[in-house]
């Protein structure tokens, strides 16, 4: 696949004003943004103290008190919820940054290096490829200790071949313009090159890629949650909130359903808004997924 | 074209060797003493020695490295220090459960994506299109042990038309066994079956812009045969290329879903394997899955090799 990313000749306002009629931006912008201002909202404010056990309340169903009902100790799910945004929203961000931070420069080296440092590199990419990434996951945290900080580890490894394929792709279909030649001539370092003329022009699909990555790591951090290696009790988690749920669901059904319901809705708004940026600022690429 | 395979054979050759060596040196940081695991906590020191030298634990690291792989070549895995039986065995038993999972799964995920893409690819952009691809976006992030959860309410619990877990074994017949597992394979196969129905899709549209399919319908081939005859043949590629990664994706997927469902499969032996130190067991899993992937991925590539020369070349 060859990709043409030409330098936008446009203006921010002719690309805020195409944001403005792109319908998947749109609402994928506004989901993210509510769910990221949910985060932030809980540091000041919830209906409820999730800290507090409130045993007489147990189990209540959803009720104009508790809008998403309470848990098995009498938490209020919603409160839950939005604290447990926080915890989504920081292991996602920092595993995308691990993966950016080491897979880009790698990309970008193997694609201006190419020879045998690209061969390498990419033979050390299919390496890790070759481990499914959920398994080696939970190795990782079986071996270093569950925890947020492990669960960031230990996703944000798998982002890096991730990054550095997509980069060293985007890169190696530059090098070839005119642009690039005319940086040579000029006698500029390949490093120099990489740097002022090759990464501004894959930012958009190191941006894409990036909100892919994020959804991808809310629901690997969910899922390490869910089996008990990700963020640790008190510390409320929305994988955590479905493992408690899973043997109470006779019961408690709203237990599962709102979590979950948060989990898909953050997801869904982040890919809708990968999808809204690549039309917007390249509408000739193609998302590979 | 020898030489392609012979490359491609190499890579994957190599790239299992490194990946042997890095499950191997994971699991000797990982802390805990298999011995002392065994013995229980009032064995003595020298008790504890013995052992180790039994199973070989003092040997050099070199030694054990090769000592490991020469059994993995033979099939011989060593025994589990929980189970206390080769580890061939349990594998082989709880391949039983997940092989047929991930199979039941993978069927079921193509059985859905490939007429949806279709349909939405001879659709593009009419209501149609926009219903089914809304849907798949939904798939895409919809975690499939939620979603495991909300079957097993809507199935087990209220509808109790299926049991809400566990696994009769393949000797209580046939159809018990693939009741129980309905679920799960349902469970892990519609988010794959979302992903695969928009990569289908993409990979239509892109072959029904193509001249063939023009020239094809030019000379009075019905629609419905252009479709399928011409255009969903060359749409495979990518098509297959999805479903040799999901089929290591649902191998793995079944390490969390088998956990929801009570399960005896691979995944929930390996996760108990390791909350209980157990090395070998581990150790052979992991690297199993690793094989499957390397050479699924081997077998596409190859595939695609003997299909479309073009892509001999290319990276």
């Amino acid at each position: 696949m060859t990709l043409h990313i030409d330098i936008p000749e446009e203006t921010f306002g002719s690309i805020l004003a195409k944001a403005f009629r792109n319908r998947s931006f749109l609402i994928g912008f506004a989901i993210t943004v509510l769910v990221v201002a949910m985060a932030l909202v809980s540091y000041v404010w919830t209906p409820y103290d999730v800290t507090k056990l409130v045993i007489s309340d147990k189990t209540l169903a959803p009720s104009s008190a508790h809008w998403f009902g309470t848990d098995h100790f009498g938490r209020d799910i919603l409160s839950m919820i939005m604290v447990g945004a926080r915890n989504s929203i920081a292991v996602a961000l920092v595993a995308v940054g691990i993966g950016m931070g080491v897979g880009v420069p790698l990309g970008t080296f193997a694609a201006a290096r190419g020879g045998f440092v690209d061969e390498a590199l990419m033979r050390l990419n299919d390496l890790v490829f070759a481990f499914p990434a959920l398994l080696s996951a939970i190795m990782i945290t079986a071996i270093f200790g569950p925890g947020a900080i492990n669960a960031i580890i230990a996703i944000g490894i798998f982002n890096i071949p991730v990054f550095a394929r997509v980069a060293r792709a985007g890169a190696l279909a530059i090098w070839p313009r005119e642009f690039i030649l005319a940086a040579r001539a000029a006698g500029k370092s390949k490093t120099q090159i990489s740097i002022q003329h090759v990464l501004p022009n894959i930012a958009t699909l190191l941006l894409v890629q990036g909100t892919i990555q994020f959804a991808l790591g809310i629901l690997a951090e969910a899922g390490l949650s869910y089996v008990g290696l990700g963020a640790q009790p008190p510390m409320p988690s929305w994988g955590r909130m479905l493992f408690d749920a899973q043997t109470r669901m006779v019961v408690a059904p709203w237990m599962a359903i709102f979590p979950g319901m948060a989990i898909v809705i953050t997801v869904l708004g982040l890919n809708l808004l990968g999808d809204g940026i690549a039309d917007i600022l390249d509408p000739k690429s193609r998302r590979q997924r | 074209m020898t030489a392609y395979l012979l490359k491609r054979l190499a890579i994957a050759i190599a790239t299992l060797i490194l990946a042997s060596m890095v499950v191997f040196a994971v699991l000797e940081i990982l802390p805990g003493d298999p011995a002392r695991l065994m013995l229980g906590l009032n064995a003595s020191a020298e008790q504890v020695e013995l052992l180790r030298n039994q199973m070989g634990l003092n040997a050099p690291l070199v030694l054990r490295y090769l000592h490991w792989v020469g059994g993995l070549l033979s099939l011989d895995f060593g025994r589990s220090y929980t189970y206390s039986v080769p580890v061939i065995d349990l594998v082989r038993e709880r391949m039983a459960v997940s092989l047929p999972l991930a199979l039941i799964a993978l069927a079921l995920s193509t059985i859905i994506a490939i007429p949806v893409g279709l349909y939405s690819a001879s659709r593009r952009g009419r209501a149609g299109d926009t219903i089914a691809m809304g849907a798949a976006q939904l798939g895409v992030a919809v975690p499939n042990f939620w979603f495991a959860l909300m079957l097993i309410y809507l199935f087990a619990v209220w509808l109790r038309l299926v049991p809400a877990g566990g696994f009769p074994g393949w000797g209580a017949g046939v159809w018990p066994a693939l009741k129980s597992l309905l679920l799960p394979a349902v469970a892990l196969a519609l988010p794959q079956a979302a992903i695969l129905a928009r990569v289908a899709r993409s990979a239509l549209i892109e072959v029904l812009n193509e001249d063939y399919i023009r020239t094809a319908r030019a000379k009075g081939l019905p629609y419905r045969a252009v479709l399928w005859r011409h255009a969903l043949r060359n749409a495979m590629i990518p098509v297959l290329t999805i479903l040799g990664l999901q089929f290591a994706f649902l191998l793995a997927g079944t390490i969390i879903i088998e956990n929801v469902f009570y399960l005896p499969g691979l995944g929930r032996l390996v996760f108990q394997a390791i909350t209980q130190r157990d090395l070998v067991v581990v150790e052979s899993i992991v690297m199993l899955l690793v094989v499957a992937v390397i050479a699924v991925n081997l077998v596409v590539d190859v595939s695609y090799a003997i299909v479309d020369p073009r892509l001999r070349g290319r990276q």
